[in-house]
């Protein structure tokens, strides 16, 4: 098996008496796209800023291709940041602060202007040397801020909500880019966003935080497709999710017998996309019954909500189904659903 | 990059402009406060400045117009050592304050969040200059040290410290505390991150504190006046106990001088501060 790049071993963070990080174990290998997702406040911001060297973590070891990485201060860390609010240093040209980390580590000047003048071809900024961050506009200081972080070749570079600022035209460009930039400089990059679109879209492998427990590390499929429990299935993408209790065949609910479905726990989720929908009558094995309150489409799907018979969903909220092609059914007709035991997971 | 992201630019820019005529425009009846407040302000100040060009020997009566008082004040040996005094003492007081209140305000902000060390800190800016001046005095007193200049730079330091923490506390409270990491992350070490990120981003509040400890030294009366020597003097008590005897054109003159001396600096300050922001 490869050795992992980074290995991060019970990790524990506290605010006060507010745990920050509970006791994390994260692996990262190397070349990774990886993605740190979940709500604010779930720790990602503080996991991300412990592997700068920003926070002090009260137990646990963090281990970059072997060194030990909480035992080195910040400015020795083989690992670049690109912040937020991009921290452009205000008082200096493009070319100065893309050169800032090379010339603290005693570059000789031509070197550092060659390999400035090379990371700003790579992001697309050649010719705005000597501007100021001033003079650029939000996705060009942007691509600076992504410049300053890789011109020293880290080995790690960690990205803290990078496409947060960006609007939405510029932020799904920026997401492409990305995405191709890190197949390119082939540096391992941590990203933390709470937008599961981004994770979903550009990661290798997702850790979705939540209260400073690391609930699931997967591929954005794998978190899709098998969730690892009710707070993942909820988080990633949309899912109907009614509680009872598993059985060999599937989800025993009251009132109703057996939802079909497959594994362990007292959840069962299925996906909008998996349920198939008919007038009554009109499936051969229907799960539930329910009548349509909306049908929306939404270019290409149309989404349409149903309140079953005798059942409520996890959230309280009608079932949704998502289908292809325009809506079928109009409010108030009385429906069918069913879906396969194998599309339907049930977990803790 | 792309053109039409410059124009945007440029014209937002233009748009900055605006505000100002149109505020004009809302004033209304309210330009007479306005104009009555800066009269009262600024009529004394340029009664100095008109009877300073006066030729006779009165103050308060004009008769012609002369520039002799200003060559006059210059050949009146007592009043230019206490200008030079003031200067010195203003300079130093002022260099100190910076240096220390810079480097206080970064060590309340930056390590020590309290805002009982805060108070503490900006408390003789605050103090009624009596209290200063008495507490000193008996300090000084107490601990045997001979008045003069030297005392007075040590007392004016004392407030001039405050003011400049004062100054540079609010703007490093505003700086983003990211750039002094951004800093750090890119390989520099505490040091190198404060003379080149810090001290650069938070120099017009610098700059500013410094004029502030200067000009605030300079015109000190009461402190000036318990911690001097029997020796020595500065220009306020100078002034002083000259006006006593009634005030003449000399002093006047002097008065416009050290009206163009501070005009000239808050311009400079001002200048300075503009070109660091644009930058």
């Amino acid at each position: 098996m490869i050795e992992p790049l980074v290995t991060i071993r019970g990790l524990c963070a506290h605010y006060g008496s507010v745990k920050a990080l509970d006791n994390i174990t994260l692996d990262i290998r190397d070349n990774e796209f990886f993605a740190l997702l979940g709500p604010s406040g779930c720790g990602k911001t503080t996991l991300l800023r412990s592997l700068a060297g920003f926070e002090a973590p009260t137990a646990g070891t963090i281990y970059l291709a072997g060194d030990d990485l909480l035992a080195m201060p910040a400015n020795r860390r083989p690992v670049n940041m690109m912040f937020q609010s991009y921290a452009l240093f205000p008082h200096m040209t493009v070319e100065r602060n893309v050169g800032y980390g090379p010339a603290r580590a005693g570059v000789p000047r031509a070197e550092v202007a060659r390999r400035v003048a090379e990371v700003l071809e790579t992001v697309g900024l050649a010719g705005l040397a000597n501007r100021r961050p001033s003079q650029l506009s939000g996705g060009q200081r942007q691509r600076v801020a992504l410049a300053r972080a890789i011109v020293n070749r880290p080995r790690l570079l960690l990205l803290d909500e990078p496409l947060s600022a960006l609007d939405r035209n510029v932020r799904s460009q920026m997401q492409t880019e990305l995405k191709r930039l890190q197949h390119d400089v082939g540096i391992t990059f941590v990203i933390v966003t709470h937008d599961q679109e981004e994770a979903l879209s550009m990661a290798d492998r997702i850790a979705v935080m939540s209260h400073g427990v690391v609930q699931q590390v997967a591929t954005p499929e794998d978190l899709y497709r098998s969730p690892a429990n009710r707070h993942v299935a909820e988080f990633i993408g949309r899912s109907n999710i009614f509680e009872g209790e598993a059985e060999p065949r599937g989800l025993r609910v009251p009132n109703i017998g057996i939802l079909p479905g497959h594994g362990e726990g007292s959840y069962l989720v299925v996906r909008p996309e998996d349920i198939r929908i008919a007038p009554r009558g009109g499936l051969p094995s229907p799960v539930l019954t329910g009548t349509v309150v909306d049908s929306q489409f939404s270019g290409g799907t149309t989404v349409t909500s149903v309140i079953p018979d005798n059942i409520e969903t996890l959230s309280r909220q009608p079932i949704s189904v998502t289908q292809p092609g325009f809506p079928t059914f109009a409010h108030n007709t009385a429906v069918e659903l069913a879906w396969p035991s194998h599309s339907a997971v049930i977990v803790a | 990059m792309n053109p039409g992201t410059n124009t945007a630019a440029v014209e937002k820019n233009r748009s900055v402009a605006w505000p100002g005529s149109a505020r004009k425009r809302r004033l209304g009846w309210l330009w007479l406060p306005l104009v009555v407040c800066l009269l009262f302000l600024y009529v004394p100040i340029a009664t100095v400045v008109a009877m300073s060009f006066n030729g006779g020997n009165s103050a308060l009566h004009f008769q012609s117009f002369s520039l002799r008082w200003y060559p006059a004040f210059f050949r009146d040996a007592d009043m230019v050592r206490a200008l030079l005094s003031s200067l010195t003492v203003a300079l130093s007081a002022a260099a100190f304050s910076t240096v220390v209140g810079t480097l206080l305000a970064v060590g309340l902000v930056r390590y020590a969040r309290s805002t009982f060390l805060d108070s503490l800190a900006m408390g003789p800016a605050i103090m009624p200059d009596i209290v200063l001046a008495i507490g000193l005095l008996a300090f000084f007193t107490l601990g045997g040290i001979p008045l003069g200049l030297t005392t007075i730079t040590i007392a004016h330091a004392a407030f001039g410290v405050a003011f400049v923490v004062a100054v540079v506390r609010a703007r490093l409270v505003q700086l983003d505390r990211s750039l002094e990491e951004a800093s750090e992350d890119l390989g520099a070490g505490r040091s190198a991150t404060f003379l080149r990120v810090t001290l650069p981003t938070i120099a017009p509040a610098v700059l500013a504190g410094a004029l502030l400890s200067f000009t605030l030294s300079l015109d000190e009366f009461v402190i000036a006046f318990f911690t001097n020597g029997p020796t020595t003097t500065t220009l306020p008590i100078a002034i002083y106990s000259r006006v006593r005897f009634g005030i003449t054109p000399e002093i006047n003159a002097l008065a416009a001088m050290l009206l163009v001396l501070t005009i000239a600096s808050v311009i400079i300050g001002a200048l300075a501060i503009r070109r660091t922001e644009k930058e």
